[in-house]
């Protein structure tokens, strides 16, 4: 019915396309100086290599198309950033911060 | 209740914010300092009004009435106020906030000030098409509170029939708008067998949290305390009962829990610190460090009818009463945990030794802790008491008694 229910844990692999449910806000909180990420009672603040990652979710790229993007944009390797990316990925939808 | 704001570990590549404020350092006036020291959360009480009647309800005692509420235009101040001053999330609760008409004027001022909006709501009387309205104003998050999942249990703990199938009703609403759902489940010994069947609710709705959120005996659940508080085991097997069900339930339902602290060695962090990173605002505008600040009589509460949230958050004499660790006596003057959990709960301190700078009797350390524990445990062994419902009346009532405080440890 909709990105916010269906039991069920969502396994992240280098093929998954993950999005920021819509509840999630990603913000730039000028006072702080810093990114947040609101969610329902919880405040994340995203270091900035996680920010750059969740900018990146969109539902179309897929985790190798943003590890690919990250490794030209950062000059490091694409197989170690995709390794991280599913990490902290799979870290965020096990708390049902990120869909695919 | 969403008192506490939630805290979770690190996990790579993105740390969650357990620092939200760095502390306040008396008066300063530039306004990004002033950003950084703000708190990130606000609860409003909009209004006390409430067709329920929950004998642990999180109100104060006495009860605002209607004719001193905010207007319309003063609770949007406030909005706008707290998105100056830096405040991300704020709650809006009550009493019921769906009783206030103007809740749709409200709920965009937060919006429009980037404020990320929570209703927490009884739901009785919420329709259909106004939560669709609420949602295209900006509302971003529902909570729920389920006062059993058993509905003659719930028709008796909130006194009004036929509520458990009108929240059900409600909670598939939000989540077929595609908003986030938290169930909030107040616990106690009537309904502390069924926090199983609370967790398959909250899956089968669809929820994105469930709050498994043990009372907290102050106010209302104080004066309730011999009928509502559980037995140390049950309240053990239910925590266990959760532990094991976040495990399995990754990724598809996050599970907090409030757990109650009589039966803690550690007393909880109270709000994370007072006037760290929470206030609160009364129906009629008194501005708290939290929401049951007002048991302790000796502090005076500035108003937004009055003053600059701002100001009040910096400088005003209640949020400075316990700011920090000057105002601590001992034990917790020379503890090592006192910037961890500060002392806990000073309205805790008041209602049961009357003085709200001694050490939370919920803390070990404190010499009332064991007095405290043991009356509790003999509460909870005996048959429960009748409920003292929550409703105006009973508050004219309790306003008058007045308990002795209990007697120290040698």
């Amino acid at each position: 019915m909709t990105d916010v229910q269906k039991p069920g844990r969502l396994m992240i692999d280098r093929a998954t396309k993950p999005h920021l449910p819509r509840y999630l806000k990603l913000r730039h909180d000028a006072g702080r100086d810093r990114w947040v990420l609101l969610a329902p009672e919880r405040i994340l603040t995203p270091d900035n290599t996680a920010v750059a990652v969740l900018q990146l979710c969109d539902g179309e790229r897929t985790v190798d198309d943003i590890a690919a993007k990250l490794a030209s944009e950062y000059s490091a390797p694409a197989d170690v950033i995709a390794a991280d990316v599913v990490d902290l990925l799979q870290d965020l939808a096990d708390k049902g911060y990120i869909k695919g | 209740m969403t008192e506490d704001l939630k805290i979770d570990g690190h996990v790579d590549g993105i740390a969650v914010d357990d620092e939200p404020t760095a502390g306040v350092i008396g008066n300063e006036d530039e306004a990004a300092e002033l950003c950084a020291l703000a708190p990130v959360g606000l609860l409003a009480e909009l209004t006390h009004r409430c067709p329920l009647q929950c004998p642990y309800c999180s109100n104060p005692v006495e009860l605002e009435s209607v004719k001193n509420e905010l207007t319309t235009e003063e609770w949007c101040s406030v909005m706008r106020q707290a998105g100056e001053m830096g405040i991300l999330q704020i709650h809006l609760s009550g009493g019921e906030p769906t009783a206030r008409k103007d809740l749709e004027e409200i709920v965009k001022a937060a919006a429009d000030a980037g404020l990320y909006t929570n209703l927490i709501t009884a739901a009785v009387n919420l329709k259909r098409d106004r939560l669709e309205t609420l949602q295209k104003l900006g509302l971003d998050h529902v909570q729920i509170s389920f006062q059993d999942v058993d509905p003659a249990g719930a028709d008796r703990i909130g006194a009004y029939p036929g509520a458990l199938q009108k929240k059900l009703e409600v909670a598939r609403w939000v989540t077929g708008l595609g908003m986030p759902l938290t169930i909030n489940a107040p616990i106690h010994r009537h309904n502390i067998h069924n926090v199983p069947r609370y967790i398959d609710m909250a899956v089968e709705l669809g929820a994105q949290r469930l709050e498994v959120a043990h009372a907290q005996y102050y106010g209302w659940a104080f004066l309730n305390r011999a009928a509502l508080i559980p037995t140390y085991e049950e309240t053990v097997a239910s925590i266990e009962y959760v532990e094991a069900a976040r495990e399995r339930l990754k990724g598809v339902l996050t599970i907090d829990m409030v757990v109650p602290d009589y039966y803690a060695k550690r007393p909880k962090p109270c709000m994370g610190g007072w006037g760290k990173g929470f206030m609160n605002i009364t129906p009629a505008g008194k501005v708290l460090p939290c929401h049951a600040a007002e048991s302790i009589p000796e502090l005076h509460f500035d108003n937004v009818r009055d003053r600059k949230l701002v100001d009040i958050w910096m400088n005003s004499d209640a949020f400075n009463a316990f700011r920090g660790t000057d105002w601590m006596k001992e034990p917790c003057k020379s503890c090592a945990f006192r910037e961890v959990d500060f002392g806990g709960c000073r309205c805790q301190a008041m209602a049961i030794t009357k003085d709200p700078r001694n050490t939370d009797p919920a803390c070990s350390l404190s010499p009332y802790h064991a007095e405290m524990v043991k009356l509790a445990k003999q509460e909870a062994a005996r048959p429960a008491t009748e409920f003292v419902y929550r409703n105006p009346r009973n508050a004219a009532q309790a306003g008058k008694a007045h308990g002795e405080p209990l007697v120290p440890a040698e």
